[in-house]
């Protein structure tokens, strides 16, 4: 399923090519659609996706869909932020904060 | 941006009021910085609703918001960040900068998840401590978990919990259930629920994640660690606020918005409503009453201006 344009929808499958082989710093939006303060967050992230165009790779994972990665990032809470950077793990937000909060995650990239 | 009146937050009692206010032709705004239904929006069920339900609470959420915007209601998706008293009204202003201004203002920001501040809760959070056993519950699939409380949410999210998990262990402070005895026998015929009685938590354990929770017998101060993948806190709430709201209201010694019989704040034009409020029982049903009343004060009030 693809995003609009600047927000990548990505999975278990190319999540390696797309996040961690990524030339850009990415942000990783794990979220399910049963979850309601991941629907706080959803349009929040989207925005930052044009905000950051180009500078950071904003992408959504859906943990339903996608059992694999959030195992992998010991991820048991959603919604979770994962700010990457070649292929490591930056820092991470849980839970539904302020797009100030989520800022300041990204000016770390 | 000039509304006559506005409500922050659209949870029950946001959208009651817009709902009744945009109905009776007042120019509302309800203010909400997530999508509609606040707390009701991460209740798996909603059983006691008057008149329908069982239902979803977000489908419940959906049909409110539905029917506020049908009487007028004008929802706007903000994070309102400060608000201050100025000659005509009230003066809100967003973390982006924008400005609203009203002439009546309802409070209706809600209340959170208490946090109990036992080692371990900040730093597992996300990582095996959890508010909302809807969103994560999934993740702790064939796994024990502890939950914390013995009230009404509690023990309802427990049985949740139940359909998912191996097992789930109530920690309580008490020898009985605050929780209504419905939500009680629920609990009691799940085999997979355990009530630890009269234990408090003391702490949380694990390296890379919650692995065990620390629990003492308040009668005679044994400590035992159960081994649990998650933890789940319902210990209660707190009041959502913002910059410059305690200057203009009144609380009690947790917080919550002191009103009068009539949700007035003392202050001409400022009322509040639903779980903010200072009250005895936070539902739905009561959160939704006290939106339609603040709505019809603030109607009254505006008429009178």
């Amino acid at each position: 399923m693809a995003g609009t344009e600047n927000l990548y929808v990505v999975g278990d499958s190319d999540f390696d090519q797309e996040i961690l082989q990524s030339d850009i710093p990415a942000l990783v939006d794990f979220w399910a659609a049963w979850c309601g303060p991941c629907r706080t967050v959803g349009p929040v992230v989207e925005e930052l996706a044009e905000e950051y165009a180009g500078k950071v790779k904003i992408a959504k994972l859906n943990v339903d869909e996608n059992q694999g990665t959030p195992t992998k990032y010991g991820v048991r809470n959603i919604p979770t932020l994962i700010l990457f950077k070649g292929g490591q793990v930056v820092d991470q937000i849980v839970g539904a904060v302020p797009k100030s909060r989520i800022k300041d995650l990204l000016e770390k990239a | 941006m000039y509304d006559d009146l506005i409500v922050l937050g659209a949870g029950p009692a946001g959208l009651a009021a817009g709902q009744y206010a945009g109905r009776a032709g007042v120019r509302v705004r309800v203010l909400e910085k997530g999508p509609s239904g606040g707390q009701m929006s991460d209740t798996f069920m909603v059983e006691n609703y008057p008149g329908v339900g069982p239902i979803a609470g977000a489908e419940l959420a959906a049909l409110m918001e539905e029917q506020a915007v049908k009487f007028g209601a004008v929802i706007t998706r903000a994070e309102v960040s400060s608000v201050r008293r100025d000659e005509q009204g009230f003066s809100l202003r967003t973390d982006s900068g924008t400005e609203y201004k009203c002439r009546a203002l309802i409070v209706a920001l809600g209340a959170s998840p208490t946090k109990l501040g036992i080692p371990g809760e900040s730093e597992f959070t996300g990582k095996g401590v959890s508010y909302c056993a809807i969103c994560d519950a999934p993740f702790y699939r064939d796994r024990e978990v502890a939950v914390v409380g013995g009230g009404d949410s509690a023990v309802e999210e427990s049985v949740y919990l139940a359909r998912f998990v191996s097992a789930v262990h109530i920690i309580h402070r008490r020898d009985r259930l605050r929780a209504i005895r419905e939500i009680q026998e629920k609990a009691f015929r799940e085999p997979k629920i355990q009530i630890h009685w009269s234990h408090i938590p003391v702490a949380i354990l694990g390296k890379d994640g919650v692995e065990a929770i620390r629990i003492r017998s308040v009668k005679d101060g044994s400590e035992k660690d159960l081994p649990v993948y998650g933890v789940f806190f319902y210990v209660g709430l707190r009041p959502n606020s913002l910059e410059g709201l305690a200057d203009l209201v009144k609380t009690d010694e947790r917080g919550f918005i002191i009103t009068d019989e009539n949700m007035g704040c003392g202050i001409p034009g400022l009322f509040a409503a639903g779980d903010v409020r200072a009250k005895r029982l936070r539902q739905i049903a009561t959160a939704v009453g006290d939106g339609a009343l603040a709505a019809n004060m603030a109607q009254q009030y505006l008429e009178s201006l």
